[in-house]
């Protein structure tokens, strides 16, 4: 009977067992026995947010900037609600996030009871796998199977519903074996797809690689195989949004991110190549455009760890089903061992035709010295922050996340923290916090819009609560800039509802939350202005007042190919036509 | 691709045809899905085709595994090769679920549904109903002097065919249980 303690305490034996060193989380009256266990230890840390759904955006960042699950503390009905955009935001990114709710008592499921809510099933279409626990003996096997399940196979957030008698109850606590779980989600692929690779890269010659999320999430060694395989057939390598850092974005071989709004050169190379190797990422619409024109000439192969994205878009030639570092050492080692052959006159020429597409220089600009340019200000934070080993960058959604994920850099995996699949603005701060807690000495901006950043500007005070020295970087252009550039392209300018008449003083808001605070107006200034905001000690936040009504470019308008791109010098209003408005 | 010296879904070495075929014809699949019965589990197979738009064509649960504690569900659907596809990988997906079998694309299987019809009616109509049963092997399970309730067992062909003959002998009421199938034996 030793083993037998309080469900609560269950709760955070499991929390500990699974090397859970900080919990994100907020109280309330279902879950107050599992805070009062926090209370009585010191080993896991637990910060107080502001919002629920702030915790899980914070336990993303966490996440995604360490690679270990991020978890939450939330109480029933509201906190668990609040917890639903966090949810579904890890489960589009494939991050491994728990979440551990509060329940009414067993006894009062069903009734309407104060703060009830069927937390199981809201959370079921937004969760890799949910649990409700109604005995406190189930509560450590279900807790160390929601660990497994988050971090197993294709990661995705969890979450346990503890009624809160459950936690009040006495049962018995049992350690983790993971290997005696049903699921278990099969890591390596099938030869023969390997060797179809293989044979493709040995005669392709227009090869690229098109890399997404999936390599990060595969962890540092999938990146470093991934790296070695690409600098040894010297074939270029784009990226999706989540997958950038993964491959360094100063290598040799590295064209930028591809997609909607990514290089000019990156879009061309994918539409012209005759090899496209698909590496952990998921033929998302933002980067195959219109489907019926996507890629017409290649071949495609698709590593996946997830079978059900398999042909789901786009009809692939070689599938190969596993865990992308499992893969991508098979295929290094396949193809080594037959001789490292590559058709090394066809890409030697495939180069040439790619170097041409760089020349058109994307990503130029009309500058200004009179008014600050949102590429230029990006332009300044890159080239004052690159030699910084330990920076991490977090956005919000928009123009600027867009912006930021061009002309930024980025060197290793698992530095860059953006809301991909979902879009969430109101992301970027309170993922700043959880990276900045992941790692206390580092040099963590959140480049942010202002309309995205108001959305969760209440975890400003969590990063002074905590002396979170998070650099909130907020690219000010009074306007819903992406909406607007939108109703530019394919409403006419009817800019309905896109601009923020009545913004705060920021510098104000952030001296009230106890931060810092500084504007930005001027050129002239900025490189003064990002140097106090990385030398000050302490949360702060700069308010850089920009250019107002900049477009995003380059750009796949809605409905068109890739090799229809708006460049920042040809932009017309004739982009998109009926049917691609009518896509998001 | 006339620079790749590979075919489109198959290798220069191995005998695998990688790249399935997929047309755009509607099809009729018989899926059984094992799944461990904990709460909810139906629930999340039935999120998964609204959520993304699949069809049910019928669908019958029961646990079929008292001690292991697994139930099996046979989901008749239909849609493009392509969407049966992702349909069986999607359910895969499910945590709970142990095993997806298209039983229409891996052979000839068995499907039945039971039926039980209400059929009310005197005289003639009352007579040609009880011997169109008969026909059809159906079971009368309730009578009264003026009606029937007839039990029927067979492929949803058959059934559907039983209720066009019923229609116009006085069917009142009638209910289907969906289809249970397993795969023929070897």
């Amino acid at each position: 009977m030793t083993d037998d303690m309080t469900g609560a305490r269950i709760v955070v034996h499991a929390l500990r067992e699974q090397g859970v060193d900080t919990v994100f989380g907020y109280p309330g009256g279902a879950v107050l026995p599992i805070y009062d266990e926090i209370f009585l230890q010191s080993d896991i840390r637990h910060v107080l947010v502001r919002h629920e759904q702030g915790a899980v955006h914070a336990a993303e960042g966490y996440a995604r900037s360490t690679g270990k699950p991020g978890v939450v503390f939330v109480t029933s009905g509201p906190g668990a609600t609040n917890s639903v955009t966090g949810l579904t935001d890890a489960l589009m990114d494939s991050i491994p996030i728990v979440v551990i709710t509060g329940q009414v008592p067993t006894f009062l499921i069903g009734s309407d009871a104060f703060q009830e809510a069927d937390t199981v099933g809201i959370t079921r279409p937004c969760t890799k796998h949910n649990w409700l626990v109604k005995d406190a003996d189930r509560l450590a096997p279900t807790l160390h199977e929601a660990f497994h399940v988050a971090v197993a196979g294709r990661p995705g957030p969890v979450l346990v519903d503890i009624p809160k008698d459950v936690q009040f109850a006495s049962g018995r606590y049992t350690k983790a074996n993971p290997s005696n779980s049903q699921y278990q989600p099969s890591l390596t692929a099938d030869e023969a797809s390997i060797e179809a690779l293989v044979d493709a890269i040995e005669t392709a010659q227009k090869p690229l690689f098109y890399t997404g999320g999936g390599v990060i999430n595969s962890g540092i060694k999938a990146s470093k195989l991934l790296c070695q395989l690409v600098d040894a057939t010297r074939f270029p390598i784009t990226s999706t949004l989540m997958g950038l850092g993964a491959y360094p974005g100063s290598g040799r071989c590295w064209l930028g991110m591809l997609g909607m709004h990514g290089l000019y050169e990156a879009n061309m190379a994918m539409h012209d190549c005759d090899l496209m190797i698909n590496v952990g990422a998921r033929f998302d619409d933002r980067i195959t455009g219109r489907i019926d024109a996507f890629s017409p000439h290649s071949t495609k192969a698709h590593i996946d760890i997830d079978p059900s994205s398999i042909n789901k878009i786009i009809h692939v030639d070689i599938p190969i089903i596993g865990d992308t570092a499992h893969v991508l050492k098979a295929v290094l080692a396949f193809w080594q061992s037959r001789g490292c052959k590559t058709n090394v006159e066809g890409v030697s020429d495939w180069w040439r035709q790619i170097s041409e597409w760089q020349k058109v220089d994307c990503l130029a600009y009309e500058s200004s010295c009179s008014t600050i340019k949102p590429q230029h200000a990006l332009a300044r934070l890159e080239a004052l922050t690159q030699e910084r080993k330990d920076r991490f960058i977090c956005t919000e959604v928009g123009q600027h996340q867009m912006w930021a994920a061009q002309y930024l850099k980025f060197e290793e995996p698992n530095h860059w923290m953006t809301s991909g699949g979902l879009g969430t603005m109101g992301y970027g701060l309170p993922a700043s916090i959880g990276v900045q807690l992941a790692h206390p000495d580092a040099l963590v901006i959140n480049v942010a819009g202002e309309a995205s950043w108001l959305m969760n500007m209440q975890e400003m005070g969590t990063a002074v609560q905590y002396n979170l020295p998070v650099k909130q970087f907020i690219l000010n252009n009074e306007r819903l800039g992406m909406v607007r550039q939108w109703q530019e392209l394919l409403h006419q300018e009817r800019y309905s509802h896109s601009w923020s008449e009545a913004l705060p003083d920021f510098v104000k808001l952030a001296e009230a939350f106890g931060a810092k605070g500084i504007v930005c107006k001027h050129p002239d200034q900025l490189d003064e202005v990002i140097m106090e905001m990385i030398e000050y000690d302490g949360p702060v936040l700069v308010d850089c007042l920009v250019e107002k009504h900049e477009n995003c470019f380059p750009m796949i308008p809605s409905g068109k190919p890739h090799n229809e791109m708006l460049l920042a010098t040809s932009a017309s209003d004739d982009g998109v036509d009926e049917k691609g408005a009518v896509m998001v | 691709m006339a620079a790749l010296k590979i075919k489109k879904g198959a290798t220069s070495r191995s005998a695998y045809n990688l790249r399935p075929t997929f047309s755009d014809d509607i099809e009729r699949h018989t899926l059984a899905v094992v799944v461990e019965n904990e709460p909810g589990v139906l629930a999340r197979v039935i999120g998964l085709f609204s959520g993304r738009g699949y069809n049910i064509e019928s669908l019958t649960v029961a646990e079929v595994d008292h001690m292991g504690g697994l139930s099996r569900i046979t989901i008749v659907t239909n849609g493009t090769p392509q969407v049966i596809t992702q349909i069986t990988a999607q359910l895969s997906r499910i945590v709970p679920v142990r095993e997806v079998h298209d039983l229409t694309v891996e052979g000839a299987t068995v499907e039945r549904e039971l039926a039980m019809f209400d059929v009310a009616g005197t005289g003639k109509k009352r007579l040609e109903a009880l011997r169109l049963a008969d026909i059809f092997r159906a079971r009368v399970v309730d009578s009264t002097l003026k009606s029937f309730i007839f039990e029927i067992t067979g492929t949803p062909e058959k059934i559907d065919a039983f209720a066009e003959l019923m229609r116009p002998l006085g069917l009142r009421e009638l209910v289907r249980t969906g289809v249970a199938a397993l795969p023929r034996g070897e």
